[in-house]
């Protein structure tokens, strides 16, 4: 591995800057130069796609701010103004909708092919962490949003989500009071959840950067999971990720596009286009797509504090994740059983969305039980035994070894 | 790359072939015929002509209880109506304006730039006229159901009876099926598509009830398509639009993607992994 | 490397591959971000429904001579005066060319009783006084701003003060004889 020269900058106004702020010859390191792995697939590109989206998210969010109006009376309405008289409105507030689906879309398929190829293992359990921080602010921000349209399903996801915090014994229902601001949810929640709408997607760029810095500090994973070990296994990022990356973006715009144009209430609920009324539940409350495994998950348990905590574990578990598995092999290539448990998992968290979308009747919820104690169990059991009963592959020499030994 | 793909699919599909027999349905009522409307697909779009005789239905029938507040007058001018028609069919409606220098309220002729007069000044008043339920505003409701034009167009056909408390003879017959004293409202519509059957509105389109401006009076068939693709325009105005713009995008990043991939193939070509 | 086999043919022209993707792909991405920009910045101006109200209509009938109203016309103060004859002549009679802003009386009304103008100092955005009765109407009968202390005259320009031209007449049309349509 050769340590980093900065080069001399040609341009004067470029060399005076860089000596008082060096940003340029940070980039320079981290995008052009940066040495990534030679044989990095296209599962590798969806962490800058989801990037993007973060972007684009924000970018549309602020320019919707201007006209929505956080108010009970107003908000349903300021929306409706937006889709119908601002310029573009329609096209801004679609973007956002779906822009949500397309991100956590972008960023489960970013975290499983973490758990695929091993990236959350030594050296990397930071990395590993901030992703899942990014995460539970992700589905913070997400939820807070879908509220703010202030239509029947924003609602009444609001108040079954806030009423998960009076499971809290003794102080649950003081608790609850607290973050509706009032005695229901009603016009200070509604206040306080744009407020932190727009400012969790700050925090989550900031998560970002730390995610970033730790990936170039450790480098990234690779499909092999094993170490680089010379120059021969490195590529530099710029141009070939930045063009690979940006053929994937292409890809992603054309699918995103698609939705926004011709579908764009694919992913939406026919009930929030009727605005919210405190005296009458629809009959079928339904969280958005990207909640449904965790909102099985909660309904798993009998009692009200248990599910909360199962839901809360579900995530929490991730954290611990780096130790819970006890392989010393990253990728699952490499690892003739852990391959068919990961897709059994993967086969387990659908099958999980699929069941928090049924009403809450038998025989779905001794479905919701079964597939419940897999994903715990995935975790807590097969994880740590696999360790010990699985007999790897052997691992290839170095990245460059089994494409020479082919060719 | 690709077995992942496979394997994707196959887990998706292990998945959803775990709960096959679980997904039948609730399975009552007769189902939603399916109706061919032209503003579906990536090509679809408004027939303007309907959209005008949707409005003729909605000003002489639906205007009686139905609000429609997320339309202004002026948003008439985009399905071809010209200016001065739409300040005199705005003047047919009174709005509250006010206070004036007196600070009193006072009403005038409604302009271009009100919105549509709603027919109840607040849904107190609405429900006290109409037996207690709240006529629905319809400006989203072909977006705010499940399938909604289909939806809108069964309802408006759906009456099992021009009386009220006279349910069809199929949810008589599953009563008796499941053994269940066949109880029905007596001041309730039976409607074979409303959640519950028992609505509030009765049969609206009976023949003659409007006319067209070309003088002739639509079958009720005729009125129903109409007004649902009114309803659905009131709803989606920016349709149009919308689909011209993706179809040059889609287009756009259609290109753009194969120049990256060619850009991709070329800068990659001496790398092989 | 052996680029020079690695061409391809556009209008018969012999282009090498390279250079093609790259500027295709540069200039599509380039015109791409530019077009993606419109939908955001059109955005911020005026929405339909701003722009429907952008005209007022004034019923002139309970105006009496000598008297003043404001109106609102696109958030904007307009003053509507209805002059009387001492007002109109000594609007007429002054000398155009002793004036900061040389404009005469009739290229500032349609009908002589009626002064309609922009009721906001061309200096720096206040609103002058003298619609009211027993307000300040400044040296010229006409308004006097108090921000800064320019006096207009009973034609609505500007006669002393630091403010650089006339009251601004908004575009407007006498509907029927005593109404009119401002904007």
């Amino acid at each position: 591995m050769s340590t980093y020269t900065p080069p001399t900058w040609n341009n004067k106004f470029v060399r005076w800057f860089d000596e008082r702020l060096p940003i340029v010859t940070l980039m320079h390191k981290e995008l052009v130069v940066y040495p990534a792995p030679r044989n990095l697939n296209y599962w590798w590109s969806f962490g800058s796609l989801a990037g993007i989206v973060l972007v684009i998210m924000i970018a549309t969010g602020v320019f919707l701010a201007m006209y929505y109006v956080p108010h009970v009376d107003h908000a349903f309405d300021s929306v409706e103004r937006i889709m119908r008289d601002v310029n573009y409105g329609w096209l801004l507030r679609y973007a956002h909708m779906n822009g949500a689906s397309v991100f956590f879309m972008l960023t489960y398929i970013h975290l499983f092919r973490g758990l695929y190829f091993g990236s959350y293992k030594a050296p990397r359990e930071v990395l590993w962490w901030m992703g899942v921080i990014i995460l539970f602010l992700m589905i913070m921000t997400a939820f807070m949003g879908y509220v703010l349209p202030w239509g029947q399903m924003s609602f009444w996801g609001a108040t079954v989500i806030t009423n998960l915090v009076s499971a809290v014994p003794l102080v649950g229902g003081d608790l609850v009071r607290w973050l509706w601001g009032g005695f229901t949810v009603d016009n200070p929640t509604l206040n306080r959840f744009f407020s932190l709408h727009y400012l969790l997607p700050m925090l989550i760029v900031a998560m970002v950067m730390l995610h970033l810095w730790a990936l170039h500090t450790k480098k990234s994973n690779n499909p092999l999971g094993i170490d680089c070990k010379g120059p021969n296994d490195y590529i530099p990022f710029h141009p070939y990720y930045t063009v690979k990356d940006l053929f994937s973006l292409g890809v992603l715009l054309l699918f995103y596009a698609y939705f926004i144009f011709f579908a764009p209430n694919f992913f939406g609920e026919a009930d929030n286009y009727i605005p919210a009324n405190p005296m009458v539940t629809p009959p079928h409350i339904v969280p958005e797509w990207y909640f449904l495994p965790f909102y099985a998950i909660l309904r798993a348990v009998p009692d009200k504090l248990g599910g909360v905590l199962a839901m809360l574990s579900a995530i929490l578990i991730l954290f611990v994740l780096p130790w819970l598995d006890t392989s010393k092999v990253r990728s699952a290539t490499f690892r003739p059983m852990y391959k068919w448990f990961f897709w059994a998992f993967v086969a387990d968290c659908l099958f999980l969305g699929y069941l928090g979308a049924m009403p809450a009747a038998e025989p779905y919820i001794t479905m919701i039980q079964f597939a419940t104690v897999y994903y715990f169990a995935h975790f807590l059991v097969i994880l740590p035994a696999l360790g010990w009963f699985e007999k790897p592959d052997p691992l290839p020499e170095s990245i460059s070894a089994p494409v020479t030994s082919q060719a | 790359m690709m077995t992942i793909v496979k394997r994707t699919l196959v887990a998706a599909g292990l998945a959803t072939a775990l709960v096959g027999p679980a997904l039948a349905s609730e399975g009552t009522g007769p189902a939603l015929h399916k109706q061919s409307w032209g503003w579906t697909g990536i090509f679809g779009g408004y027939n303007h002509k309907d959209l005008r005789h949707g409005f003729e239905v909605y000003r002489q029938v639906c205007v009686t209880c139905h609000p429609l507040k997320h339309l202004y007058y002026r948003d008439l001018m985009k399905i071809g109506y010209s200016e001065d028609e739409v300040k005199e069919i705005a003047g047919n409606y009174e709005v509250q304006d006010g206070p004036n220098d007196d600070g009193e309220m006072f009403t005038r002729p409604a302009t271009p730039a009100d919105r549509f007069v709603a027919p109840f000044a607040n849904d107190k008043i609405a429900a006290m006229v109409n037996g207690g339920a709240v006529p629905p505003d319809l400006s989203l409701m072909t977006k705010a159901r499940k399938q909604g034009p289909d939806y809108v167009y069964n309802l408006l056909h759906g009456f099992a009876s021009d009386a009220p408390g006279e349910p069809a003879a199929w949810w008589l017959k599953e009563r008796e099926h499941a053994g269940e004293e066949p109880v029905f409202p007596e001041t309730k519509y039976f409607n074979d598509y409303f959640p519950g059957y028992a609505i509030s509105m009765p049969p609206q389109l009976h023949e003659g009830i409007v006319t067209y401006p070309d003088g002739k009076s639509p079958s009720v068939d005729q009125m129903a398509h109409d007004v649902v693709s009114f309803l659905n325009w009131a709803a989606e105005p920016e349709l149009e639009s919308r689909k011209t713009m993706g179809l040059l995008t889609l287009l756009y990043l259609g290109i753009l993607t194969t120049f990256l991939y060619g850009l991709k193939k070329y800068i990659w070509r001496d790398i092989h992994h | 490397m052996a680029e020079a086999e690695d061409n391809i043919s556009i209008l018969g022209k012999e282009v090498p591959r390279r250079d093609f993707l790259i500027y295709g792909s540069t200039a599509l991405g380039v015109a791409g971000v530019a077009l993606t920009a419109w939908p955001f910045i059109d955005s911020m101006n005026p929405a339909a429904d701003t722009l429907a109200l952008a005209t007022t209509e004034v019923d002139l009938s309970p105006i009496q001579e000598g008297q003043s109203i404001t109106v609102k016309w696109q958030g904007k103060p307009v003053f509507v005066r209805h002059r009387t004859d001492r007002e109109i002549e000594l609007a007429k009679e002054t000398d155009v060319k002793s004036l900061r802003d040389p404009q005469a009386d009739d290229a500032r009304v349609q009908q002589e009783p009626w002064l309609i103008v922009v009721g906001i100092c061309t200096h720096l955005g206040c609103i002058p006084l003298g619609q009211k009765p027993g307000e300040p109407r400044g040296d010229y009968s006409g308004w006097f701003c108090p921000c800064h202390g320019s006096h207009y005259d009973t034609a609505g320009r500007i006669r002393k003060g630091p403010a650089p031209l006339n009251l601004a007449v908004p575009p407007y049309k006498f509907v029927d004889d005593t109404t009119i349509l401002i904007g």
